[in-house]
């Protein structure tokens, strides 16, 4: 009797695991026909971008009813969104589209899980695929020149100002700066420093830096000519002379209280607390600020090598593991049209030459006046270059962040960068 | 066999099958963006050998599970001594020591965070004394004492009630036979309480040697693992191979070695058990 139960459990078990793993392994596979239902999966959980969104998509299933039955937008959670989005690849959940942020775009694009959708956007009627931006575009292009992605959004990094903090501190209102040659990062951290010193407030911030997003740093350092990488990604330039050069005065600037010193992994405080005096970030952050105090939107300073903008972007990509790529990349290229690419400026600045106007971008940014937009953004996005981009970035950034932690807390600049360089250049030669 | 099938059932589904898959990815080179793997046999194995990451984090995963068991034990017992005692409120005490453990780690985290950032408070309290406080979680010398800290107080209340319910179990008049016979408090304590109490000192010694070598939430939340790999214990430098740098067979081999050291020190405690505990035999 015993071992009759005993056998029935053991068959059960075994029937429970047969049918766990053949349920596991038959993920992924469509043998469908007629309308499909297309998954997007986004970074963003705005109830408000989601919205319109909905919207779109909305729309182009009354339209497309024959190909697509509908489109569900998930965003994803996981506070780190590659890795949210590459386990549920990995676990077989691969959506038909993705937002795809600039920093995983070389890679993606590399690793060829993004489908060519170049054929698709230059033959859709209306599309205008040579409205966008050049450099826009570019990082989303292999040398072949198909296109992998719409860069939906391609926002300039730029300095915030919290003037009120500023006058408390008697110290001069640098937006009067713009456009002159004193407009530089000296007289920025000079001015952040006497700010900082006199009220106890933050000087210059840079809100989307902690030690383990050190790009954000690094990227301002294209104002003394230093890029962390050659432009073909294989040669480490971490220890050039202008990338030392540039970080030891970032070093100077957080002993003297310019910039706050590195906590551990936190963020630093936010501009919106209206206790920071300067703060690098883009666009999107003018939403959560309110009447509190009295603020500025400016162009980023010059460094001793000029000015050079830069842009941080999103594209909008089609997988290539997705089972229905055709239908995804009609969606595309509707999503991403004209008309649809305007509506999408209300929360993503366009990376189309035609929407880059006062009209268009006040309403991404209403807070901010017609002068700041035309000097931070309209005149800045055409020369803007993107944030530093490597196509096996994700291979070594946990080896720069550790090489670079020293900077923060004070050691020796060359001797951390010639480190990295030891470290991540086999990575880079590949 | 029925009364015990769920747990067998749930132990296997969600235990020793992923196990067995990662051993095998160890085995592997998987792109998980692509979907390719491919076997590489002892590949991931010979490279994390050469690995200085590696070995940093197996250093800093060691030296924080060694600062967290001592720092735990000590405290733990301590606290147990001292709350052993009929006195009035003293419940309220053992609230109040055993309350972390209820909170959540997140929460814990990042008040902490607050606490040991350059212008936080216990550094404000030192400016107080005169003292000019370090910048504790970026300081090479002071991160992972701090993450030791952090972890001890979310779970020694936990350690305590433990040793708590021992101490209590310990029959009163041995300890006042030895009295009677001369022995100090401090001698009696030595003699009879600790080895009384010796079998929760290998049960909390061991479970806080697991707890410790997973530890996570608060390397990610405090201090990403750095300055430099200080605090970039395996479980965390796991969690960057797979997620961050999207290397799933390197990173189950990691796993692997992570499991293979819990299990080696797991092993190590109970192997001594005979040694020290006084009702094993």
């Amino acid at each position: 009797m015993r071992a009759t139960r005993s056998r029935v459990a053991a068959i059960t078990l075994t029937g429970v695991l047969a049918v766990s793993l053949t349920a596991c392994a038959a993920g992924g596979e469509s043998g469908e026909s007629g309308p499909v239902d297309l998954t997007m999966a986004l970074w963003s959980s705005n109830e408000d971008h989601l919205a319109l969104l909905t919207q779109i998509g909305d729309a182009y299933v009354a339209e497309h009813g024959d190909e697509v039955a509908s489109i569900t937008f998930e965003p994803v959670t996981n506070p780190d969104y590659v890795a949210g989005l590459t386990t549920q690849i990995a676990g077989g959940d691969v959506p038909d589209l993705a937002w795809i942020p600039e920093a995983s775009g070389p890679e993606f694009v590399d690793s060829g899980i993004l489908h060519n959708v170049g054929d698709t956007l230059e033959t859709t009627e209306g599309y205008a695929l040579d409205d966008i931006l050049p450099a826009a575009l570019a990082p989303w292009q292999d040398e072949a020149g198909g296109v992998y992605a719409y860069p939906f959004s391609n926002s300039p990094f730029a300095l915030y100002v919290n003037k009120d903090l500023l006058a408390a501190a008697g110290q001069p209102d640098v937006t009067a700066l713009v456009g002159t040659p004193d407009y530089t990062w000296h007289t920025v951290t000079d001015i952040a420093a006497a700010t900082a010193g006199a009220t106890g407030s933050v000087g210059l911030n840079i809100p989307t830096f902690n030690p383990t997003n050190w790009s954000a740093v690094t990227m301002l350092g294209n104002a003394w000519g230093a890029a962390p990488w050659s432009a073909d990604g294989k040669t480490c330039e971490f220890s050039s002379p202008e990338m030392i050069d540039y970080l030891t005065w970032y070093q100077e600037q957080m002993t003297r209280g310019a910039i706050p010193p590195v906590s551990g992994n936190a963020a630093p405080a936010a501009f919106a607390s209206g206790d920071v005096a300067f703060s690098v970030a883009q666009l999107s952050q003018s939403g959560s600020l309110d009447d509190t105090f009295e603020w500025s939107f400016l162009p980023l300073p010059a460094g001793p090598e000029g000015y050079h903008p830069i842009v941080g972007q999103a594209g909008v990509s089609v997988l290539e593991r997705s089972a229905h790529t055709e239908q995804a990349a009609g969606f595309l290229a509707y999503l991403t049209n004209p008309e649809n690419a305007e509506l999408l400026a209300q929360f993503f600045p366009p990376p189309r030459e035609s929407l880059l106007n006062v009209e268009v971008l006040s309403q991404a940014a209403p807070k901010l006046s017609p002068e700041e937009i035309q000097s931070a953004i309209i005149d800045v996005v055409p020369e803007a270059t993107v944030k530093p981009q490597n196509a096996v970035l994700s291979q070594f950034t946990d080896a720069v962040r550790a090489g670079l932690d020293p900077v923060w807390s004070g050691g020796d600049v060359e001797t951390a960068v010639t480190g990295i360089c030891e470290q991540i250049s086999p990575i880079l030669e590949g | 066999m029925a009364f015990v099938a769920p747990q067998v059932l749930g132990v296997i589904v969600l235990g020793v099958i992923p196990f067995i898959f990662v051993v095998w990815y160890s085995f592997n080179e998987w792109r998980p963006l692509t979907g390719q793997m491919e076997f590489i046999g002892l590949d991931n194995y010979s490279r994390l050998a050469a690995d200085p990451t590696f070995s940093a984090s197996i250093v800093a995963s060691l030296l924080f599970s060694a600062g967290v068991l001592i720092l735990n034990l000590v405290i733990a017992i301590s606290l147990a001594v001292l709350l052993n005692r009929r006195l009035k409120g003293i419940t309220a005490f053992r609230t109040i020591f055993f309350s972390p453990v209820v909170v959540s780690v997140v929460a814990w985290s990042v008040t902490w965070g607050f606490l040991l950032a350059p212008d936080g408070g216990l550094n404000g309290a030192l400016e107080l004394l005169g003292i000019d406080g370090p910048n504790w979680l970026a300081d090479p010398s002071t991160a992972l004492i701090s993450l030791v800290v952090v972890q001890v107080f979310k779970g020694v209340g936990m350690n305590m009630v433990l040793f708590l319910a021992a101490l209590q179990s310990v029959p009163e008049e041995i300890r006042e036979a030895a009295q009677l016979d001369g022995a100090s408090p401090w001698r009696s304590f030595w003699s009879i309480t600790v080895p009384m109490i010796a079998p929760t000192i290998l049960l909390t010694g061991i479970l806080t040697t697991i707890g410790s070598l997973e530890v996570f939430a608060p390397v990610q939340l405090l201090t990403g693992g750095g300055p430099g790999n200080t605090t970039n214990v395996l479980p965390f430098f796991l969690y960057r191979t797979a997620f961050i740098s999207q290397q799933f067979g390197y990173a189950s081999a990691i796993g692997v070695v992570l499991f293979a050291i819990i299990l080696a020190l797991t092993m190590l405690q109970w192997s001594t058990r005979r040694k020290w505990v006084h009702d094993e035999v």
